[in-house]
């Protein structure tokens, strides 16, 4: 019994542990490595280069661009996906809107559920200039002034790009809100009927205190997703039109894939790690991932 | 973490309590100018959602709709119905390699999940059940995991596959699928795990079962619920991913939809319709399976992201 013990659990999680080292842990460390050298894909050496990708960083004008665009990202999405998922989870779970709310949940989760890359091509239809459908609708209620090509212009590019983002991911935290909602005793209402407490008084008295935990790791995930976002930009624009709707992701990504630097690109993910890795440490620690009950 | 397990029981398709009926009658008591304007709050409330819901759903509409009309049709007419309904768009599609990634996908998706599960569920019964310096270390490292991510990764998994001569292939994708699932598959599962009764094994030990008979014929089976929601959680990242997808294959015939649709837009050029019947194609599956495994990816990613 001993020996068996001792044998069978380390067979068991060995696999996991070799998949996690070699694919997540030694990524990492390897990323860290590669931003002291200079070197390309084919390049059969790498050149030792210390801090000098890092200086070249700090400097680099479209490595701003992308990190104040990353930080639109995140300031809206937590304005559109955070606080008015929350506040439609709680329409969503009011008794008055019992008979509709399970068809809306299904229909407002729909997105989630697509793949990015379907999202983004319907989105080019969308914003296509010639036919597009926002620009046709624009046209159809009178405000045909205010269409513009959207991705084509340098001062749109990034916001249409986030706008989609938005419409994907509502539904994915107004669930997580949902599912947080039906914790909420439902005596804490009834109690607030009978005080006399409006919708509007429930709403932050009751409803925003006891969901705190999941609007504090909602908010934490919709951030750090923010600092990652590439699918949705490199589909859409590249980047593009020049930086405009740049995003650190998609500037490792190019600078990487498209321009060889490999170097350079490692010390973009560097900073992409130190950023996001902040986030993370503070979302372990506050959702107790992992603690025994 | 049991407790988790219960409260989260959101069916999104399923009809809620009737409401009770008496609630309305003991309402009737406050003023009618109160229940007025309450009446005229509530609807416009609801005008609101299903306007959001419109913005929602008529896109995807539109592009259901235009996958069966004709390029000029798109172009010309944006918001009609088709006038001749191209149904062969889809076959068109289908033939002109979606039939390949579709498989593509299908096969990825499939391994990751066995591999998944398999590996992740073994890890899980090793730290749910032991207790030691070396368990704890184990269990950090693996939490650790969930913070990492694949952007970061990408330049280094991408040295490391071409070393391993990987690059072009399907376990490119399969391999770093599987390692990016593993640490919350681990979780969920291990929380699961911790909930089974310890009696159960004790009786069985006495009975003469191996540790590997306790794993596969107590735990695994009853574990099925979890087990469901971690396949569903896998299925959806694997069909969906699309980096990796782009940067590990570049061969038009290994792709996966994700990316091989990237291929089939620039090959395409003006066949729109074509394009929206590979994209609509593309979504089926998914949609499938929110339909009839929502109550378990709800869960999963409730429970994945928020441990209230």
């Amino acid at each position: 019994m001993a020996r068996r013990n001792r044998i069978v659990p380390i067979l068991f999680i060995l696999p996991s542990l070799l998949f996690l080292g070699i694919f997540i842990y030694m990524p990492l460390i390897q990323n860290f490595y590669n931003s002291f050298f200079d070197f390309s894909v084919f390049s059969p050496t790498k050149e030792f280069v210390g801090f000098s990708a890092f200086e070249q960083l700090f400097g680099d004008k479209i490595v701003m661009t992308a990190l104040i665009n990353n930080i639109k990202y995140a300031i809206i999405s937590v304005v559109f996906q955070v606080a008015f998922a929350l506040v439609l989870a709680t329409i969503l779970e009011d008794k008055l809107f019992r008979r509709i709310a399970p068809m809306l949940r299904v229909v407002y989760f729909i997105p989630v559920m697509i793949s990015i890359s379907v999202i983004a091509l319907l989105f080019n239809f969308i914003y296509n200039p010639q036919m597009g459908l926002l620009n046709s609708f624009l046209e159809l209620i009178g405000l045909g002034n205010l269409a513009v090509p959207w991705l084509g212009n340098a001062t749109t590019s990034i916001y249409a790009v986030i706008a989609m983002s938005q419409w994907q991911s509502i539904g994915f935290i107004t669930m997580l809100f949902i599912v947080a909602i039906q914790k909420i005793p439902k005596e804490l209402y009834e109690a607030a009927d009978i005080d006399g407490a409006g919708k509007i008084r429930q709403f932050f008295s009751i409803t925003v205190p006891q969901v705190k935990e999941t609007l504090f790791v909602n908010m934490l995930i919709t951030i750090t997703g923010s600092m990652l976002v590439f699918n949705e930009p490199y589909i859409l624009t590249n980047g593009g039109p020049g930086t405009s709707s740049m995003t650190m992701s998609v500037y490792m990504y190019q600078q990487g894939f498209f321009k060889d630097n490999m170097g350079y690109a490692s010390a973009v993910a560097t900073l992409i790690f130190v950023v996001t890795a902040i986030f993370a440490l503070i979302q372990i620690k506050v959702s107790g991932t992992g603690k025994d009950e | 973490m049991t407790k988790t397990n219960e409260n989260i029981k959101v069916d999104m398709l399923a009809p809620e309590k009737p409401v009770n009926k008496e609630r309305p009658a003991k309402k009737a008591k406050t003023s009618m100018k109160t229940s007025l304007q309450g009446k005229v709050t509530k609807n416009m409330v609801l005008l609101g959602l299903l306007l959001f819901a419109f913005v929602i759903l008529y896109p995807l509409f539109w592009m259901v709709v235009s996958s069966l009309k004709s390029y000029d049709e798109i172009y010309n007419n944006v918001w009609g119905l088709p006038s001749v309904w191209h149904f062969e768009n889809y076959a068109t599609a289908w033939s002109m390699g979606i039939s390949g990634y579709f498989f593509n996908s299908l096969f990825v998706t499939l391994s990751t999940i066995v591999l998944v599960v398999m590996i992740g569920s073994m890890a899980a019964f090793t730290l749910s059940r032991y207790k030691s310096r070396w368990i704890d270390v184990a269990l950090i490292f693996t939490i650790g995991g969930i913070m990492m991510n694949p952007q970061v990764a990408l330049i280094p998994l991408f040295e490391l596959l071409t070393w391993l001569d990987l690059i072009n292939t399907h376990w490119a994708l399969i391999l770093t699928y599987v390692a990016y699932r593993l640490p919350l598959t681990i979780i969920l599962i291990r929380a699961f795990f911790l909930s089974i009764p310890k009696e159960l094994e004790e009786s069985a030990i006495i009975d003469g079962c191996s540790e590997f008979g306790i794993y596969a014929r107590i735990y695994l089976p009853l574990s099925i619920p979890i087990i469901v929601t971690t396949i569903v959680l896998t299925a959806y990242f694997a069909w969906n991913e699309f980096m990796f997808a782009t940067v590990f294959i570049d061969s038009d015939v290994l792709k996966t939809i994700p990316s091989g649709l990237m291929n089939f837009r620039d090959a395409l050029r003006t066949d729109w319709g074509v394009l929206l019947a590979g994209m609509v194609i593309a979504t089926i599956p998914m949609v499938i399976l929110l339909v009839f495994l929502q109550r378990y990816l709800v869960r999963g990613l409730s429970e994945g992201s928020v441990k209230g």
